[in-house]
Order: structure tokens, then sequence, then C-alpha cells
């Protein structure tokens, strides 16, 4: 294979393509019943590792050889998204092996990286369907990419879009340059919920057959207690996140916990004693269950992380083991 | 709505010296950290810094470091569990 070299620049071989680059396949800007179905699927979690879209090079609507080239994940959310916004748009679209996982996630992991870019412009012969050496990314893409080494490796220059796919019909009219409002992640209400349901399934796999199992074996109040606690981490923090008090996930989880297990606690009308126990141990449940939302949250870094779980792990623990020495030991006397 | 992680804890590093003003870091960074102040970068607020890396891997001058990771107390755990570095389980079928 003969191509041109850049100046200056030794252009390298990243891996030898393993089947002939086939020709790019048509699709269009339609959004269908389908589509919209499995979206809702994947943030369901059911059948998620069916939504991987093949990697390579697609023609969306009828592109020429300058028509913008768009990278995106083999993920079924984000390459829908990326469709849906470029509506009207004739461009290609690089579709990178990321394994079925989102541009953000996939960067953090190194997946939506450097050397894949420039193995799928490499793979799919991107130069010979376009004139020009210019290829937008996502935003999001940028902690997985070099744009100054992919531009060294592969003579496309990168040009970073904004963070939402939304934000590109603009984008493109501006001339290919994003405002400082395309370039901020958000976490609106709307982003939070739609996270919520994947939280519910992770833990609803352990809590709901064990509350099934505390109801069977008589202690109704406890099942009712599991699921309050499931429902608070999972649901009501993240709604509630940007009012509930502190900066720490933990602790904002552990304040929904304990107003949530002490407004059943009246609703029951329990005596002091046992409240104090399910009190404490539906609070360390609740805080556990919502320090996990750190992870779907778009603003918590790992040295963060690390520093509350230091304090709240240990705290979580002895809440849990307080509370259930209560219960033991109310049986006895 | 801005919402701040806790503070002091970025591990976020700008080498004014080294930094060409180029102003790369400002087009990839999600939360606004940095800003061009005459011809060089400077850091608005380290704590609405999520340690995503974009702008140290985009920084052809090497002016910016931080350690980069993900902020997930699952990847954490997971982490201690099985001493390796923190790492989401996405993929899994777990988060994202």
């Amino acid at each position: 294979m003969h191509m041109r070299k850049p100046a200056q620049e030794q252009k390298i071989v990243l891996s030898p393509a393993l089947e002939a680059a086939r020709p790019p396949e048509k699709v269009s800007w339609d959004y269908t019943p389908g589509d919209r179905f499995t979206a809702w699927k994947v943030r369901w979690g059911i059948g998620r590792m069916n939504c991987r879209v093949r990697p390579g090079l697609y023609a969306l609507g009828s592109p020429s050889k300058g028509s913008p080239v768009f990278a995106t994940a083999n993920y079924r959310l984000s390459f829908d998204a990326l469709r849906r916004a470029l509506t009207g748009t004739d461009a290609w679209l690089l579709v990178l092996d990321t394994k079925g996982i989102n541009v953000w996630c996939a960067a953090g992991k190194g997946t939506f990286g450097t050397l894949e870019l420039a193995r799928s412009i490499q793979d799919s012969g991107l130069e010979k369907f376009v004139t020009h050496r210019e290829i937008i990314l996502p935003q999001l893409g940028a902690p997985g990419v070099s744009a100054h080494r992919a531009a060294a490796y592969t003579g496309f220059r990168v040009i970073y879009g904004p963070v939402r796919a939304d934000d590109l019909p603009e984008f493109l009219r501006l001339g290919k340059k994003a405002s400082p409002e395309m370039r901020k992640v958000r976490f609106g209400l709307y982003d939070r919920l739609v996270l919520a349901p994947m939280q519910l399934v992770y833990y609803g796999k352990y809590l709901l057959p064990a509350a099934a199992l505390l109801l069977l074996l008589g202690f109704r109040i406890d099942a009712l207690f599991t699921l309050a606690a499931l429902l608070t981490g999972a649901v009501l923090v993240p709604v509630l996140l940007p009012w509930l008090p502190g900066r720490s996930f933990a602790l904002k989880s552990a304040v929904a916990g304990l107003a949530v297990s002490a407004a059943v606690c009246l609703l029951l009308g329990l005596p002091p004693y046992s409240a104090a126990a399910r009190i404490l141990i539906y609070t360390a449940a609740a805080s556990f269950i919502g320090l996990d939302f750190t992870g779907a949250s778009t603003y918590t870094s790992l040295s963060g992380v690390r520093k509350e779980m230091r304090l709240a792990t240990p705290a979580q623990a002895a809440g849990l083991l307080a509370g259930l020495a209560m219960l033991l030991a109310g049986r006895f006397l | 709505m801005s919402m701040k992680y806790l503070r002091g804890v970025s591990t976020l590093r700008l080498d004014a010296d080294k930094c060409t003003g180029c102003g790369m870091c400002l087009n990839v960074c999600p939360h606004a950290v940095i800003r061009l102040e005459g011809r060089k970068a400077a850091v608005n607020d380290a704590d609405l810094c999520m340690e995503c890396g974009a702008c140290a891997e985009n920084c052809p001058a090497g002016a910016l470091t931080v350690k980069k990771g993900v902020g997930c107390a699952q990847a954490v755990r997971i982490g201690f569990l099985t001493g390796t570095e923190p790492q989401c389980g996405c993929g899994d079928d777990s988060c994202c």
C-alpha cells in the first residue's frame, strides 16, 4: 500500500487490515420506533452488549469527497445521537471499535484512543473517500485521544466538536467552532434521571431477592426498609443530588437515607430502640448505594472518590454493624 | 447549576513556563477549568477538575499533567479488592 507521507512525519503502520476494507455502509438520518425501543432497552440494561454498531466507515446521506468526517464510538446510543443530530447533513461517520462503550467511558479506558483512531482511519481507507484531511471528534473523546499525535500518525487534523451531538448543527454553522457553552458537560435532572435505571437494575439484582427473602422469613418491616434504601440510593439521590447537603456523595446519600428511614419509622410507628437500629442500618445502605452514583456523575474525580471512600466505607460498615448488633441484642434483652 | 466535588483534591498541575498558549486545553476541558490569560493558560478553579486527563493528553507542549482516573466508587472498590488501578467495569454490563 503506497500512501502520501505528510512532510517530516513518518507514517506508521499500526496494524495490518485483517480484511479488505468493505465499501462504506449507507445509513440514514431516520430515527425509527425500533431505534427508540433499542435506546429504552439499553437504558434499562437489557441486552446492552447486543447494542454494538459494526466498526468502520459509514456514509450518512449521500456524502461526497468534500463532506465532513465525524468519529464516534460503536455504542448504539452514541451512533444514533450523531446520526440524528446531523439530520440533513451528508457526512462520513467513522465508527471506532470501543467494545460497545460510549465515547466518554471509552476515552477514559483508552479504547476511544489515538491508536484506535489511527487504525480506523487506515483500515477504512478514509483517505480514498475524502480529499480534505480533517476529522471531527466528539469533545468527550479527548481524554483518550491526543490530537497532535493523531495528526502526526495519520495526516488528519483532529477538530474537537461540541460535547453534545445536538449542538453539531450550530457548531457547523459557526465554521466548526464550539462556543464555551457547547464545551461544558452538564448534569441536569434529565441527565441524572436516565442513569437511575442502571443503578436500580445493578443493586436491584441483589436487594430485590434479599427483600423477598426477608419477607418470606417474616421480617416484613426490614423488607420494606430494604426497598426504601434501594430507591433512596438509586433514584432519590440522583434526582435530588444538587440539593442534598455537602459535596461528598456518601454524605449526601446518608442524609437522604436518614430522612427516608426516619420517615418510614414514623409511618410504621416503630418504638425508639428498634427505629434507631433500622435508621443506622438503612442510612448506611443508602449511603453505600448513593456513593456509587459517583461513577455515573459527570464531575467527580478519582482523587476525590478515594478521599471520601477512606472515610465513608468504615463509617458505613460501622453503621451497618452497630444497627445489626442492636437488633440482635434487642432479641435477647 | 454548577456542581462541585471535594475541595483541594485535584492532581492537575500546570507548568506555565512550558505553555505556548495554543488554547487546546480550553477546547477539551469539559468543566472550563482553564482559561487563557494573555498568552498563557491559567487555572480557573481546580476544584472543578474531574481528572479526565483530556488537557494533559492534548497539550502539545507537555505543560499540563494530571493523574488521570475514573471518579467512580465501584471502580475504586474493585481496584482495592483486586489490587489493581481503579478500572470501571463498563462493558461487563455494569455502568455507562
